[in-house]
């Protein structure tokens, strides 16, 4: 884990539950077929209201909807506020952010079920603000995070936010999700 | 220092004396439940890792309860029926629950029958219906209400898709034991308060990041007075304030309950005498009032007297939080010989729930009669609108209303549209709001 993660930051308020992250009427795709697995990252984020969609100024579609094959988005890392991922228990949540090419979200706390999921799927690392709350990161601003100083910079600004070591899921991670790791200890 | 309910039954199963809050066990399951919308990633996740031939760990500990995209003419919802029946046939899984009124294309014709289909609808009032919630076990499902069944004295709590797989191939799971926040009710509840008022409460004092990661037990005469749905709805929603698991003691109501239900030994935990709880509240049931949310999230807490002015577009009730038998019994308390202003969606959580709302009478009227003659719209048991889903869904809120809801939910979009706004109540409250188009306390027009 001691690759850096870099791209354009999308920003978010508290609470973004997953019905906002991936609403009800997309998940009767099955993440098991690979073409339908590809339409939750079209869909990622679809139910964010739009004025909280992609802060401060908000109103930025996090996947350019116009082009209907479209199934990525430009933004690699999200940025959120308090209790990220709350709500349904639904995979899909992680997985449609990681299927739009999200690699990393940098929240102040997150919901148990979505970071469980995001760390025992693998789909991306869930990393918590050291010094909880405010940073001034807007929507489309590059960033870059490493993991192994723990630490989010603003390529623009220089500026540089602590993160949270991840502690006890840091094994999980590294070795991919769940199944690895179970394989590693010699659990499979 | 002693142990809770909670780190018992879970130090019991990963084979250890004694558990503390934060560490990471390793436990056995007991029951693996899964439905229409994760079942089939799920089995994705199973196959992929342990081989397309690879069987489950036990056919008898997988239940499978499909409820959500019933009543739909989707077809890649029906498909996923199919992918859960050719599952349940190849690995020979004892407890699946199928819709067998859809056969083909098109929207199905429901159940004529709820007694003569093996189509059940919400799995987590099902679970219990069928037998499948014992104390001391560990339940975990495919889904974030599956805490409810903590109204049993087990551990029960949601998981994802590929923590289920996990569990399919091997029968086990990590946790992280959850500290123990303890709720106490002083005092039995006044005729028009119900668990739903109880729990909002709660929500509306700790936020919706209250309880993240740990375990809400509820006590008391308030919570033990409680009937057993009442005390399912109280734990239903800890997920609403984060909580990993909820759980009430078992008592002889629980006893009782499950006397005619399973024959399987099961084993009744209590909290240690010198156990230390994380958090501790005391509410007196006197004090509380009939409690809304307001949109767009469960902690947006008022009293509905508060609300009185604000007109209504629709009201609905149902769901595993509010569409069991005592929650149409109290609908029917306020909507007999009366009639709605408002378009009023009624869906049993289950085929059993819609035969009790025929074979069970209020006043000497069927509760089916009563809100037929109220002018309520009647859809057949499952999820529902509760969760929005395929567009064609019964109930669903497709445009900019304004809807009170017995539900669990109110984020936005999460009946259907995000123009939506949705204000949760409980049954008696969303009765009463339907009868006057807009928020009413239930007091006003109880006899």
């Amino acid at each position: 884990m001691n690759q850096s993660i870099a791209g354009k930051a999308y920003v978010l308020g508290d609470n973004i539950d997953t019905d906002q992250i991936i609403p009800a009427h997309y998940l009767m795709y099955n993440p098991a077929i690979p073409e339908e697995r590809k339409q939750f990252g079209r869909y990622a984020l679809i139910g964010v209201p739009p004025a909280q969609a992609g802060l401060p100024i908000g109103n930025i579609p996090f996947v350019d909807q116009a082009d209907e094959s479209n199934t990525n988005s430009v933004f690699r890392v999200i940025i959120g506020g308090k209790n990220f991922g709350c709500g349904s228990s639904r995979e899909h949540a992680p997985l449609a952010l990681a299927e739009a090419g999200v690699q990393a979200v940098v929240a102040e706390s997150y919901a148990r079920i979505f970071y469980r999921n995001s760390v025992n799927g693998g789909y991306l690392i869930p990393f918590e603000w050291a010094s909880g709350g405010h940073v001034e990161i807007a929507t489309g601003e590059e960033v870059e995070i490493l993991p192994a100083e723990n630490m989010l910079r603003v390529i623009g600004s220089g500026k540089t936010y602590p993160l949270r070591s991840l502690g006890d899921v840091a094994p999980i991670i590294e070795s991919g999700g769940i199944f690895n790791y179970a394989k590693q200890v010699g659990m499979l | 220092m002693g142990m809770t309910i909670s780190e018992k039954i879970l130090a019991c199963h990963a084979g250890k004396p004694s558990v503390s809050p934060g560490e990471n066990v390793w436990v056995n399951i007991d029951v693996l439940m899964t439905h229409d919308v994760c079942g089939p990633g799920t089995i994705g996740v199973f196959k992929e890792n342990f081989g397309p031939k690879a069987k489950v760990w036990d056919p008898e500990k997988v239940v499978i309860i499909p409820d959500h995209y019933i009543f739909t003419a989707d077809t890649k919802a029906h498909r996923n029926i199919d992918i859960l029946r050719d599952f349940v046939r190849e690995q020979g899984i004892k407890y699946y629950y199928d819709p067998d009124f859809i056969k083909g294309e098109g929207m199905p014709n429901p159940y004529l029958d709820p007694g003569q289909t093996s189509y059940k609808g919400v799995c987590h009032v099902a679970l219990p219906e069928e037998g499948h919630t014992r104390p001391g076990e560990i339940l975990l499902g495919t889904d974030s209400h599956t805490c409810t069944a903590g109204a049993f004295g087990q551990f029960a709590t949601g998981i994802g898709n590929t923590d289920a797989g996990f569990v399919l191939g091997t029968g086990k799971l990590w946790l992280k034991v959850p500290p123990t926040m303890r709720f106490v009710f002083d005092g039995d509840l006044p005729d028009y308060l119900m668990a739903k008022d109880l729990i909002l409460t709660i929500i509306g004092d700790i936020g919706v990041d209250g309880a993240t990661y740990k375990a809400m037990e509820f006590s008391g005469e308030g919570v033990m007075s409680l009937n057993i749905e009442e005390r399912m709805t109280l734990c239903n929603m800890v997920i609403e304030a984060g909580g990993k698991n909820g759980v009430i003691p078992v008592d002889d109501k629980v006893r009782t309950f499950l006397e005619s239900k399973t024959n399987k030994p099961w084993q009744a935990f209590a909290n240690d005498a010198d156990v230390s709880f994380d958090f501790e509240k005391v509410y007196r049931t006197a004090d509380l009032e009939p409690t809304v949310a307001k949109p767009h999230s469960p902690d947006n807490r008022d009293l509905a007297r508060n609300l009185k002015d604000t007109r209504i577009d629709r009201a609905y009730i149902g769901s595993c939080t509010g569409g069991k038998l005592t929650d149409f019994l109290a609908a029917a308390r306020i909507l007999k010989d009366r009639t709605v202003k408002v378009p009023t969606f009624i869906v049993p959580a289950t085929t059993q729930v819609h035969a009790e709302m025929r074979s069970t009478t209020y006043k000497d009227v069927p509760l089916e009669k009563i809100f037929l003659d109220a002018g309520c719209q009647l859809g057949p048991a499952s999820c529902a609108a509760c969760l929005g889903g395929p567009a064609d869904t019964f109930g669903r809120v497709n445009e900019k209303l304004r809807c009170i809801s017995s539900t669990n939910r109110n984020f936005p979009g999460r009946m259907g549209s995000k123009d939506a706004e949705v204000f949760l109540a409980s049954p008696l409250t969303v009765a009463a709001s339907a009868v006057t188009g807009q928020i009413t306390d239930p007091r006003e027009l109880l006899r």
